[in-house]
């Protein structure tokens, strides 16, 4: 792509390490536990002072790389979006990059100042009022009194909240208070803005609004705008350029449409590769309540690939108990190909008593009716005691769905709408 | 569109940068908010609001009256004031300085949520309940100004010079609560043991007794290494502001010495740990 304007962001080699924990050896008998106590603080503080002895030469088991190698450049006007899975180094490296953390190695040129929105309302105190949190608010983003005293108007009116300003904080609706956060940022008015999944808050209608906003920003002004989303269909309206970052590293860069079909693709390229879970990698959990692998199985227990709306389909996971806990919850998230949650199926709430566990064994959660529609989803596979993350496997695997005759009416028709399937019953009086 | 645009080089910071002037500037309006802010809320859904940074130090000047001034005779003839008196000129700067830095010593925790999303000089994090709790001084000076009524006692041509013992103060709270937020980000030991040191400081500094009895008990040596506490020279110079005894020159002076050394060290060690903030938090 051709580009005559003005380079904004020059990121070169960027890499960010970080020291993490690594289970420790506990205390087999009496005597070294007595000694674990007396030597305890000493391993607190070198473990406590470790952490800021990172350097890029550092090696060992316990250096993680949350980006590396990162290079690129990002020009005027234009809006680059960042896809990757959680985890892929996303949220560090747009940290680095609006200098909230400081890179390991590698460097960042920026020209411009930069705004980030790494959170809407960062900083809102609820025991003030709205006007004296636009001025705090606005500060902690880097307006000054002044420049916030003549945008004052236009973000009393962009939030809609004009009747509230001199209400507490504390007293507003959810909705209100992100109405009065997006208003304060959205006058910022820097020259490259950072936004990480702030259209994920506010209802429909104000997310229209800030997506105009966001496109007024980039076209009429010649801003830059850095994005980052799991939502594929904004990725594709808004940008136009989109990186892909996995395990740390750009993997694939170009036009927005091109990048989001590649990660796609992608992505259930790396679903499909088997029952076997033991080996994926994993985003949480301490181990001890573990999935080992799966199966898709029909009504009569029979391995299925692919299954069909309307179809009785139970989902087998294969657990391993390493060591026993309270109150086992599985939790299983179905997600369509735009990465949005169709439903779960979470047994805290829907077994009927606590689960009682062997070593190991199957877990069966059966669908009756399965109400999606042909497609192909991707199944994560959380395991928990209470509350507490053992397990989590994301994209564990691809749940592909064919046309059904969900409703038993024998039509299978080809003009079914988006959504879920519902039971549903007709009348004529 | 401005013409000149700001440049910013980000890289692995190997050498300490020192405190950045300009980037300090730009951002002074936020310290104002965060000064009101904290202003605004400390009070918030109290019955007694604003009367309880009057009470607070009333009911230690009341323990100390009935503690020092009765049952253990002491009579604080240097200052040639009646002991509530002399008690109030220290508890209320004593009271501010405490304040201050439990506040200041937990600020980086409890404000991570703020610092690990968005960028600003991590420095006005400390800073802030540094000033604002100034606001409490000097509504609690309302105590002093009523016992000088009450006592008929009027300050003296030493009343120039208040300011001095003052800024001693202001900046060791500064100092210390570089040095104290830094830490407690990462030990957070150290919010457990501050109340033991706070209180450790508090029987040292001369609250309740005159410095003089330093002199008296271990003579002048002694006397000026006691003064290298900065809370010496700040409490002492302050109470001295307010008799008509002679000002302590050379106490507050060593003092002021210290008292800008930790700010200086704090600072350095607060601009060396900066850059592990967002990681460690």
């Amino acid at each position: 792509m051709v580009n005559n304007n003005e380079v904004t962001i020059k990121v070169n080699k960027l890499g960010k390490a970080y020291r993490i924990n690594l289970k420790e050896n506990r205390h087999q008998n009496f005597v070294n536990a007595v000694a674990d106590i007396l030597i305890r603080p000493l391993k607190n503080y070198q473990r406590i002072s470790s952490f800021k002895n990172v350097s890029a030469d550092s090696t060992g088991e316990n250096i993680f790389w949350a980006n590396r190698h990162i290079s690129f450049e990002v020009y005027e006007g234009e809006v680059l979006g960042i896809i990757g899975k959680n985890g892929a180094g996303k949220t560090t490296l747009l940290k680095m990059l609006s200098r909230i953390t400081d890179p390991t190695e590698g460097s960042i040129e920026i020209f411009g100042r930069v705004a980030s929105l790494l959170e809407v309302g960062t900083g809102f105190n609820i025991e003030l009022t709205g006007r004296e949190n636009i001025f705090l608010n606005g500060t902690i983003l880097g307006l000054s009194k002044k420049e916030i005293e003549e945008r004052f108007d236009s973000i009393v009116e962009f939030s809609g909240i004009k009747k509230f300003l001199d209400t507490a904080v504390k007293k507003y609706s959810s909705g209100m208070k992100v109405r009065l956060a997006f208003a304060v940022a959205a006058h910022l008015e820097p020259d490259i803005l950072i936004i990480d999944e702030v259209l994920a808050v506010g209802d429909a209608e104000f997310q229209k609004k800030c997506l105009g906003k966001m496109r007024d920003v980039t076209a009429n002004e010649g801003r830059t705008v850095l994005f980052i989303s799991h939502d594929m269909a904004a990725i594709k309206n808004l940008c136009t350029r989109a990186i892909l970052l996995q395990e740390g590293s750009i993997v694939y860069e170009g036009l927005p449409g091109d990048v989001v079909d590649y990660y796609l693709n992608n992505n259930i390229a790396i679903r499909q590769n088997g029952a076997d879970l033991l080996t994926r990698k994993r985003t949480r959990g301490d181990g001890r309540f573990i999935a080992t692998g799966y199966s898709i199985l029909d009504d009569k227990k029979r391995t299925i690939k692919i299954t069909e709306s309307g179809k009785n389909t139970i989902i087998a996971i294969n657990y391993e108990v390493r060591e026993a806990g309270p109150e086992p919850v599985v939790l299983l998230i179905i997600k369509n190909n735009l990465e949005q949650t169709v439903f779960t199926c979470l047994s805290r709430n829907s077994y009927h008593d606590v689960m009682k566990l062997k070593k190991a064994g199957t877990i069966y959660c059966e669908i009756p009716g399965l109400p999606l529609q042909p497609g192909e989803y991707s199944v994560d596979i959380i395991l928990k005691y209470g509350y507490d993350f053992t397990d989590a496997v994301e994209s564990a695997f691809t749940l592909t769905v064919e046309k059904g005759d969900f409703f038993g009416t024998g039509k299978i028709n080809d003009d079914m709408v988006n959504g879920l399937f519902v039971y549903h019953r007709w009348r004529i009086e | 569109m401005a013409e000149e645009k700001l440049y910013t080089f980000i890289e692995p910071r190997k050498k300490f940068s020192f405190f950045s002037i300009k980037d300090f500037f730009r951002y002074k309006d936020l310290l104002y908010y965060m000064v009101l802010r904290d202003i605004t809320v400390q009070y918030k859904q109290t019955i007694l609001g604003l009367g309880w940074a009057i009470l607070n130090p009333l009911f230690q000047i009341i323990i100390f009256s009935f503690i020092f001034g009765n049952l253990a005779g002491l009579k604080p003839d240097v200052a040639n004031m009646p002991y509530p008196l002399f008690s109030t000129l220290a508890v209320i700067p004593w009271t501010y300085f405490s304040s201050s830095l439990s506040s200041a010593c937990s600020s980086l925790i409890t404000s991570s949520p703020i610092f690990t999303k968005v960028y600003f000089p991590r420095i006005i994090i400390p800073l802030t309940p540094v000033f604002s709790k100034l606001f409490d001084f000097l509504i609690s000076m309302i105590i002093l100004v009523g016992l000088m009524i009450y006592y008929q006692f009027y300050p003296g041509k030493n009343l120039v010079l208040v300011a001095w013992p003052l800024l001693i103060i202001i900046v060791t709270s500064a100092g210390l609560g570089f040095w104290l937020s830094a830490l407690s980000l990462q030990y957070r030991d150290v919010r457990f043991a501050l109340s033991f040191l706070l209180s450790v400081l508090l029987y040292a500094a001369p609250v309740a007794f005159p410095a003089s009895l330093v002199k008296e008990k271990f003579g002048q040596q002694l006397y000026y290494w006691y003064a290298a506490y900065p809370m010496v020279g700040g409490i002492e110079g302050f109470r001295a502001c307010f008799s008509s005894s002679s000002f302590p020159l050379e106490m507050v002076a060593i003092s002021t010495i210290t008292a800008l050394l930790i700010f200086m060290s704090g600072l350095f060690y607060f601009k060396k740990l900066e850059r592990y903030f967002a990681d460690i938090a």
